[in-house]
């Protein structure tokens, strides 16, 4: 098969990692070859940060450029608008509707574009909008925002849900395992 | 065989936990920070932080020395700080092998410079590695031990951001317990006076020349360097990250010589390459290194011509320039804003700039999170050159500017910074009887690299307690008589403090104490609370610059601040920046 592409994007220290990691032992469970390209340092305090994932037969590169995506998953309505063009055409965005003010916006430099999201339904590719935030603290706390995009998205990535709650149980920390659970599968049942 | 995802310095670790290594000592750098961070959890290896690149090296050399196999890993700009004893080492050799790896920045995810390590390599006639996945970073480190050992010479490991920080899969083997080799005093070998370099160098050159030699042959054999014959109109040679890339954008439509070894560089191999080939192009990251031997060989090729010196290669990189390829995809229509990354909320560091903002200082800033104070609003640095350089950097300003000058500048240096490259910068202002006035920004940790532990908080790298550097009596034991402490959510005392020491016509120390937001042994206050009837719509909060805090537009047009109660942390800076008492701190949680 081709090299699948996802991207999840987002604003520093709103737990992306997370979510690339349960997804890489999750194609690695399905036995094919994995790449996962992260950021770490100053770019994750607060910036846009951005996190590739790719996997088929044999995968080399680990980043993902314009118009390779097959899913993006986004934690941030501005992010969504920021990566589009790294979606392929008719790609799928699962998009939170959470809004970030970036400092430019907050100091007055910048206006945040209004009705992202709307604009965003107007091109040639499948989105998919969901209230993440509200959700996960539904579940019991906004911190597991990523794994309810997670469980928005399975749906697209090919793999037995079960397959993802197994990994979920093993990877994330024992205490929060139930919480994690709840969450995915409210993000699960959103679309 | 085992294989698990790792990430590229995960994996850089467990090549080290496989070639039985036992001592390990570093200072924290991105990309390089999580191979030492991951070495913790072997137990049969010792591992610490080191106060600088340079310590980290020579603990390791000696260990080597030792008998030893011993490790050091540092970003690119770190290998300048250990470039002293890197290039006398390379003439000495080891008795157990010695690695150092260096973690290259192309794009400057999170650097203050693009430099391209691989000419230490070449100018301490070092040899370097340079590993591509994960799977070879595990691999090349456990071979670069052997080769160390074989070739007497430490070695290099290039990596780069993403071959650190990308994971992919990785074989996993048995560690092999190689011990400690004996130790016996050799005069000739490890004392470096001249009558003994000379007789080093003439080594070293040979060395160069036998492992030139082993890049053509064994290193072939052994997958270090090899080559992959496709269609043969275009053969590209390339080395790490490079490689993937192109080969992810040029599949079997291209021949491959990939270089693992890229100091020395093989000589016949490139040839045989060359003359199979109908045009030979070299793709690599940054420097015309491998492009620039080629040439010295007399062999055509195209590099620098095609690609650039600048930032970070992609697949599209490569195919935009030999393919053509347009991109097909949909953009947004307006303008998005940038995102660029800001001081936490509830960060000590904007308590401190937000009392100095407004006193018309001169700030010599140095590396770490408070460098994100250079940015407006609070606008903060004048200069930022490496670390340490804040202080020394000041000394140099206010001895050419005058006394004047000395009451309206000031050094900040984080904790970490301060004890890397801080303290000579601080004897030479006391013994030249300077008047600079420094500031300590304490926040216990060295924050930026992802929270290590350092020689001034106290603990080890592994968290155990250990002594901690007294601040306070070091500024005073090099000849700091004015040494004061602050709490930087304390804004008014902080101003007032500052402005005493500037005043003297002595040397200060100032140190802003107050731990990282983000320690998780920090207690948060619950979030501040607007009171929209006292609000007056004046936008003074939002000088202080936190994501945690902005407006919004009332009915009556006038604006109204907000806080982000799932960001703010009640820190109280915004509070004391609004004259009309419209910010109310809460309490404890």
């Amino acid at each position: 098969m081709a090299t699948k592409n996802i991207l999840i994007v987002g604003v520093g220290g709103q737990g992306t990692l997370l979510a690339s990691k349960l997804m890489g032992n999750c194609f690695l469970k399905e036995g094919y070859d994995v790449k996962v390209s992260e950021v770490h340092g100053m770019s994750q305090r607060g910036g846009s940060v951005v996190t590739y994932v790719r996997y088929g037969e044999k995968v080399y590169s680990p980043v993902i450029e314009k118009g390779e995506a097959d899913i993006i998953i986004s934690f941030e309505q501005l992010e969504s608008a920021r990566w589009l063009p790294y979606l392929k055409k008719g790609g799928v965005l699962i998009s939170s509707t959470q809004k970030i003010d970036p400092m430019p916006v907050i100091m007055g430099k910048a206006t945040y574009p209004e009705d992202i999201l709307a604009k965003l339904a107007e091109k040639d590719i499948k989105l998919v909008a969901l209230d993440a935030l509200s959700l996960a603290i539904q579940a019991g706390t906004p911190k597991c925002a990523n794994i309810v995009l997670l469980g928005a998205a399975v749906q697209f990535l090919g793999i037995d849900k079960e397959m993802w709650v197994d990994i979920i149980r093993s990877t994330v920390p024992p205490k929060t395992i139930d919480i994690n659970l709840k969450a995915f599968e409210l993000g699960y049942n959103a679309n | 065989m085992d294989k698990a995802l790792m990430l590229g310095n995960e994996a850089v670790a467990r090549g080290l936990y496989e070639a039985g290594v036992t001592v390990v000592s570093s200072y924290p750098g991105t990309p390089s920070t999580e191979i030492t961070e991951y070495v913790t959890k072997y137990n049969e290896i010792y591992s610490e932080w080191a106060p600088n690149e340079k310590v980290a090296f020579e603990v390791a050399f000696g260990a080597a020395t030792g008998g030893a196999r011993s490790f050091c890993a540092m970003k690119h700009v770190g290998l300048n700080v250990a470039a002293d004893p890197l290039y006398t080492a390379s003439y000495i050799g080891v008795n157990g092998g010695m690695v150092c790896a260096v973690a290259d920045d192309p794009g400057m995810h999170s650097s203050q410079n693009e430099q391209d390590s691989r000419h230490h390599a070449i100018a301490s006639k070092t040899p370097m590695l340079e590993p591509s996945d994960s799977a070879e970073c595990s691999r090349f480190t456990s071979l670069a031990y052997e080769l160390s050992e074989r070739f007497n010479t430490p070695m290099l490991l290039r990596l780069s951001t993403r071959v650190s920080h990308a994971r992919s899969l990785v074989p996993l083997s048995d560690r092999n317990e190689v011990g400690v080799k004996e130790y016996k005093k050799d005069v000739m070998k490890n004392v470096m006076m001249p009558a003994m370099a000379r007789g080093a160098h003439v080594k070293v050159e040979q060395r160069l020349l036998d492992m030139a030699k082993f890049a053509d042959t064994e290193a072939v054999e052994m997958g270090i360097n090899t080559v992959e014959y496709n269609d043969t109109k275009i053969g590209i040679i390339a080395a790490g990250s490079s490689f993937v890339y192109a080969h992810e954008a040029m599949g079997e439509n291209a021949s491959y010589l990939k270089l693992g070894m890229v100091n020395p560089l093989p000589v016949e191999l490139i040839k045989e390459f060359a003359s199979k080939v109908d045009e030979v192009i070299v793709i690599e990251e940054l420097d015309d290194i491998i492009e620039t031997h080629c040439i010295k060989l007399g062999i055509k090729v195209k590099g620098k011509e095609l690609f650039s010196k600048l930032g970070e290669f992609s697949q599209a990189t490569i195919s935009a320039v030999l393919k053509n390829d347009e991109v097909s995809c949909e953009t947004f229509d307006e303008e998005i804003p940038p995102r660029p990354p800001v001081l936490c909320a509830g960060c000590p560091h904007r308590g401190l700039y937000y009392a100095l903002k407004g006193m018309g200082l001169y700030v010599s800033g140095d590396i770490g999170c408070y460098t994100l104070g250079a940015q407006a609003p609070l606008s903060m640095m004048d200069a930022c050159v490496c670390m340490g350089a804040s202080i020394s950097g000041l000394h140099g300003f206010n001895v050419a500017r005058g006394e004047e000058q000395a009451k309206k500048s000031i050094a900040v240096i984080g904790d970490s910074t301060f004890i890397h490259s801080g303290i000579t910068g601080l004897i030479d202002i006391a013994y030249n009887k300077g008047f600079s006035t420094v500031i300590v920004l304490d926040n216990s940790i060295t924050g930026m690299t992802g929270h290590q532990n350092n020689p001034a908080n106290g603990l080890t790298i592994k968290g155990d307690p250990t002594v901690a550097v007294n601040l306070e009596a070091l500024a005073r034991a090099v000849g700091f008589n004015n040494v004061v402490v602050v709490d930087p959510f304390d804004i008014e005392g902080t101003k007032a403090a500052v402005k005493a020491e500037l005043e003297k016509k002595e040397p200060s120390l100032i140190i802003s104490r107050r731990p990282c937001a983000l320690l998780k042994t920090v207690k948060h206050s619950a979030p501040v609370k607007v009171d929209a009837d006292k609000c007056i719509g004046c936008k003074a909060c939002l000088n202080v610059g936190c994501p945690a805090l902005s407006q919004t537009k009332r009915e009556n047009g006038k604006y109204l601040a907000v806080i982000d109660n799932t960001q703010c942390v009640g820190c109280g800076v915004c509070a004391s920046a609004c004259k009309f008492g419209a910010i109310e701190k809460g309490g404890k949680d």
